[in-house]
């Protein structure tokens, strides 16, 4: 059940998914670190064909005043898609649908951010897509989370995400577009890797419960695949030799 | 840095189970203790601390700051220290006790966009950090050129005990103000020694992450 009517073949007999990979294969992931000048913390991310670019301000001074917290700091974020991110221009006011994935990303790094250390201050996030694919606001979670440690604002945990889904009756990991308009469930998980903890959990499309805890399964383990990948980043950013002297 | 003690870290690695007193930019999770930064961990004696690799200036109790003159009301000033909090300069502190609201101008002693060198005096999280510039080595400064790195490559400009910014200023007789947020006054009468003084400054801040540095300062500093 679910999904749209597709001549696309989404899985062959052999297991081989409609661009190539296996079941539990994530796509090609690459991110970058400390790319943009003039913020406080940035990163670059492809995550197959998605392009994406974070930037981390401050903490810095919360404007307007009335949004400041004397208990705690605050953290803002803005997902946005440049028009020429999809094949239609995309009208650059920000959507409905970029709002919510705005208030969904902000959700899911809050917890790592220990932003009570700054009281009266704001933390600013601002993602941009460039190109997307399918599974952008993933993407955008582990650009964002590398910006955040880039710009050296204290963090429990890095924030790893990774989407996994139903395809063709098959649980599969990393959902690209395709998979995404005609598969049955699309399921973005968010994480962090060493405190074991979720941090963003949707679900679009029906599952049973085994197929459920599979589908979780797969997505935190694509997830530990990311974060080794952030790790990576900072590694390369800010130690050089490889991370050990 | 093979050894346990000393390791590269960024947030959200475990540094230890051990029972250690957690120090700076770490935290305890149940009996693990987490870096939160980018940095270097390292476990002394007791305690457990990262030392950042990144990060913005958080105002500390006595740090000595540059700071700029950004706006004043009539009792005191508000002094951008490159920081997420504006120091507060009350006006008492430099016209006296007998200072009055009405009778004392506070632009005829500090203007917007005069540069200051500060303590900080008191910092909390309830209140903006108060500075004062009453002090032999403080005050408003009145020459020299302002160069900002990353606060958190400071430490590596002081170097051990000063041994850093000593070879510099003997090098070049450069007089180096460093404030603890990253802003740093040069001043020199010979222009050579100016330039050769900021371009240590950038070497250093460049390859803070480097082994021997001081070596490699000095002999930049003895070509020509």
């Amino acid at each position: 059940m679910g999904g749209r009517e597709s001549t696309l073949v989404l899985l062959d007999k052999n297991g081989i998914r409609c661009d190539g990979r296996k079941v539990n294969e994530p796509r090609k992931i690459m991110i970058k670190a400390g790319v943009l000048k003039n913020a406080d913390g940035s990163a670059y991310i492809e995550f197959g064909d998605n392009k994406i670019l974070a930037g981390v301000f401050g903490p810095r001074d919360v404007h307007p005043k009335h949004l400041s917290n004397t208990d705690t700091g605050i953290l803002r974020c803005r997902y946005h898609m440049s028009p020429f991110s999809v094949t239609e221009r995309k009208n650059p006011a920000p959507s409905r649908r970029e709002i919510e994935i705005s208030k969904v990303i902000k959700e899911a790094l809050q917890p790592s951010l220990m932003l009570e250390k700054f009281p009266r201050t704001v933390v600013d996030v601002f993602i941009e897509v460039l190109q997307a694919d399918g599974g952008s606001r993933c993407a955008a979670i582990d650009a964002a989370s590398v910006a955040l440690a880039d710009a050296g604002i204290p963090m429990r945990d890095m924030v790893c995400a990774c989407a996994a889904g139903k395809v063709a009756d098959t649980i599969v990991l990393d959902v690209n577009n395709e998979e995404d308009q005609a598969g049955q469930a699309d399921m973005p998980v968010g994480y962090m890797p060493n405190l074991d903890k979720v941090t963003l959990l949707q679900l679009d499309g029906v599952l049973t419960r085994d197929e459920y805890k599979k589908c979780i399964d797969t997505a935190i383990g694509g997830c530990k695949l990311v974060y080794q990948i952030q790790k990576k980043a900072l590694t390369d950013k800010f130690f050089e030799n490889g991370g050990n002297q | 840095m093979q050894d346990d003690k000393k390791r590269y870290v960024i947030p959200g690695d475990v540094i230890t189970t051990g029972p250690y007193r957690p120090d700076q930019n770490v935290t305890l999770y149940g009996n693990h203790i987490i870096a939160t930064v980018i940095g270097i961990s390292e476990i002394s004696d007791d305690s457990v601390r990262v030392i950042p690799l990144t990060g913005m200036y958080i105002p500390k109790s006595s740090d000595l700051v540059i700071g700029k003159v950004v706006s004043h009301t009539s009792l005191s000033w508000e002094v951008d220290i490159n920081s997420c909090y504006v120091g507060i300069l009350p006006a008492a502190d430099v016209f006296g006790r007998d200072f009055s609201a009405h009778a004392d101008e506070l632009t005829s002693k500090l203007d917007k966009g005069d540069l200051i060198a500060a303590r900080i005096v008191n910092f909390d999280r309830t209140r903006d950090p108060l500075i004062t510039i009453a002090d032999r080595e403080l005050g408003k400064i009145e020459s020299g050129t302002l160069i900002k790195i990353s606060p958190s490559k400071v430490p590596r400009l002081i170097g051990k005990r000063g041994s850093m910014i000593q070879t510099i200023e003997m090098a070049t007789h450069a007089v180096i103000t460093i404030g603890q947020n990253g802003l740093i006054v040069v001043s020199c009468d010979d222009s050579n020694g100016l330039l050769k003084a900021i371009k240590a400054i950038r070497m250093i801040e460049e390859q803070a992450h480097m082994a021997n540095l001081t070596d490699k300062i000095k002999e930049m500093l003895e070509s020509r």
